[in-house]
């Protein structure tokens, strides 16, 4: 449970756009009938999505009165799930993980790479608005550690000087390629591989 | 070392291609109908004998859990959840199924499905493995295309639909009964058992819920038999395991091994070493953050399954192994995974809540030396408060690894942290409310 406030400057309305309102009823059809309060985790993420990747309070308005549920259910859902930015965040959104298996790798130089190209504090946009990091709990690479989260990709193995690589390249408005950054495969032990030999070239 | 032909997991490297064809010439999809033409009670049956238990950290029997479903379907329908809310620290299986083997995970839920009567299926995937999630969607898509699953799925007269449902960043959520409540559309907080998911679950119905790895398993179990995979491993430890090696060794790697592998096999031969050599070895986590560590001294005989480490005070939990090597500060390690768990309660259980925060604060101190004698006592008290007093094992999780670096490092601890209150420093500390006692000129 984590500790969130709504940004102060919130828009007056909400509305899903037609394809948002497409994917929503897919995402209603999904559960039973009656059940359709189960979609409001996916809503949230469209409507997150829809508005350049934060969730005004009018959208839960909207959701609440799109499943026919009451407002505070869904305002609970949205404080208490991490994932979800009630307030505005860059359009590139940069999560470092810091537990135990990241930080014993080094993730602090990640946090320091952070702090010297993006901004001093987190949750903080950068001066071109562009990008703002956080730390964040596991994220579930352990063994690709350390590694960060920017928007939906992965962004592994990585060091200090590859950290400011990538956030270089997005502050120049790229996206950098994602997954390891020493250029091994996927999970694999790098150089030291013992099982699965006869398949590689299989 | 097992042999690769006894690996259930062959594209685990992604060397092979995770889409159906390959998947196929891997042997998945290949006579799903026969193995359910064989029936309910022979699939249960099966997977009881080769005593397949859950791999997503309790270890419960998986035949005996399905077992639990109503045998007949009344008036409520059932229902099968896989957990891949993988969030555990040090744990990244999950993910590589999803990415690499999602053909073993869907036929899993085929027969799983069939053998509890679920019609309908759904997995539960954590937000960040957003990217995975689609994979798995789109390997769905052409399960459903090929009619695996669907009306009639495979050939077996089967119904069965499968949904995916993304978690949003909460820890809580791998836990049974929260998941539930994520899918339900509520907070992810716990809920009381009994009474039991298997009977009362998701929607009120009954539901049968288990973890990636164990569901992707079962196919091959009964493809090669239950005597084959009781072979591996030793009594009520069978089978293979994906081990997840990370933190201070040269190669971290995930890797499929047999149950039972001596840990220093594993960290040596697969992980490549610890780095500094084996005698720079400080202590292993060896099940995820909520399983307390183990010694060096122990590591040398240690081996991994269920049994051996709880004989150990541990736990074989995710098999998420973190090594930790002297060149990391040990209290600092542990007072991070407290600030996990403090970050992570899901707050409904006052000393879960409160004493997350507690052994989180009580262990930044200790790390910087500024707790006092009496504190390293009373941070033991402190966790024996949590376990035990909580809806949910989320208490045990995250007082275990604070009680295991008792255990093991009380002298560091001890050592670092020599400040007696009343003796004559001049410290403040916030919770004495006799500040006076510490004015020197008094």
């Amino acid at each position: 449970m984590s500790l969130k406030k709504p940004a102060k400057d919130q828009p007056e309305n909400f509305e899903f756009s037609s394809s948002s309102l497409e994917e929503a009823k897919t995402i209603i059809a999904k559960y039973p009938e009656g059940k359709q309060q189960s979609a409001v985790m996916a809503l949230l993420y469209i409507a997150q999505r829809q508005n350049d990747n934060w969730i005004p309070l009018a959208a839960m308005k909207y959701i609440a009165k799109f499943l026919d549920m009451p407002y505070i259910k869904v305002y609970e859902v949205a404080t208490f799930y991490s994932m979800y930015n009630l307030s505005p965040v860059g359009k590139y959104f940069i999560q470092v993980c810091t537990t135990t298996p990241c930080m014993i790798r080094g993730a602090n130089k990640l946090v320091e790479a952070c702090k010297e190209k993006i901004s001093e504090n987190e949750s903080e946009l950068s001066k071109d608005k562009t990008c703002s990091w956080m730390e964040v709990e596991c994220l579930g690479a352990c063994v690709n550690a350390p590694m960060m989260q920017i928007n939906d990709n992965y962004y592994e193995d990585l060091d200090k000087e590859k950290t400011l690589k990538i956030l270089e390249s997005l502050l120049k408005g790229e996206t950098p390629k994602p997954g390891s950054y020493r250029g091994r495969i996927n999970n694999e032990p790098e150089n030291n591989r013992k099982t699965l030999l006869d398949l590689n070239n299989a | 070392m097992l042999k690769d032909q006894d690996r259930i997991f062959k594209n685990l490297y992604n060397d092979l291609g995770s889409d159906i064809n390959s998947s196929q010439k891997r042997g998945d999809w290949v006579n799903t109908k026969e193995l359910t033409n064989k029936g309910r009670d022979w699939i249960i049956n099966e997977i009881k004998d080769s005593q397949l238990r859950g791999r997503g950290g309790a270890g419960f029997p998986t035949g005996l859990k399905w077992s639990f479903a109503p045998k007949e379907v009344g008036s409520r329908p059932h229902y099968l959840v896989i957990n891949a809310d993988e969030s555990e620290p040090g744990t990244c299986k999950d993910r590589d199924l999803l990415r690499f083997e999602p053909h073993k995970l869907i036929e899993g839920c085929l027969i799983a499905s069939f053998a509890v009567q679920a019609h309908a299926c759904y997995i539960y995937i954590r937000g960040e493995y957003f990217i995975e999630g689609q994979k798995l969607q789109a390997a769905i898509d052409e399960a459903y295309d090929k009619n695996l699953i669907g009306k009639n799925a495979a050939g077996t007269g089967w119904d069965l639909d499968i949904y995916i449902h993304y978690g949003a960043g909460a820890y809580i959520c791998g836990e049974e009964t929260a998941l539930l409540e994520s899918i339900e559309g509520k907070k992810g907080q716990p809920r009381l058992k009994p009474p039991f998911p298997a009977l009362i679950g998701l929607y009120g119905c009954p539901t049968i819920i288990n973890n990636v790895e164990t569901i992707a398993v079962v196919p091959t179990i009964l493809r090669k038999g239950s005597k084959w995979f009781s072979s591996l491993g030793r009594e009520k430890n069978t089978g293979t395991k994906i081990f997840c090696i990370s933190g201070n060794v040269n190669n971290p790697c995930n890797v499929e091994e047999e149950m039972n592998i001596p840990l220093k096999e594993l960290i040596e031969i697969h992980a490549g070493g610890v780095i500094g050599g084996w005698d720079n070895l400080q202590a292993v986590i060896p099940g995820g953050s909520s399983m307390p560590l183990i010694p060096k001294d122990k590591c040398e005989t240690l081996t991994m399954d269920f049994d051996s480490l709880v004989a150990e005070k541990s736990g074989l939990g995710t098999a998420g192994v973190v090594v930790i090597n002297k060149d990391q500060d040990i209290i600092k390690c542990m007072a991070r995974i407290a600030r996990f768990y403090k970050h992570e309660s899901c707050g409904q259980c006052t000393p879960c809540r409160e004493g997350t925060g507690w052994m989180w604060r009580m262990l930044e101190r200790m790390s910087k030396g500024e707790a006092t004698r009496d504190e390293v006592d009373m941070l033991g008290d402190v966790t024996n408060q949590i376990a035990g007093h909580t809806i949910c094992a989320f208490g045990e999780g995250s007082s275990w690894p604070v009680q295991g670096l008792l255990r093991h490092f009380k002298k560091e601890i001890k050592e670092r942290n020599k400040f007696d209150p009343i003796v004559k420093e001049n410290k403040s500390i916030p919770y004495l409310v006799d500040q006076h006692l510490l004015d020197k000129n008094a």
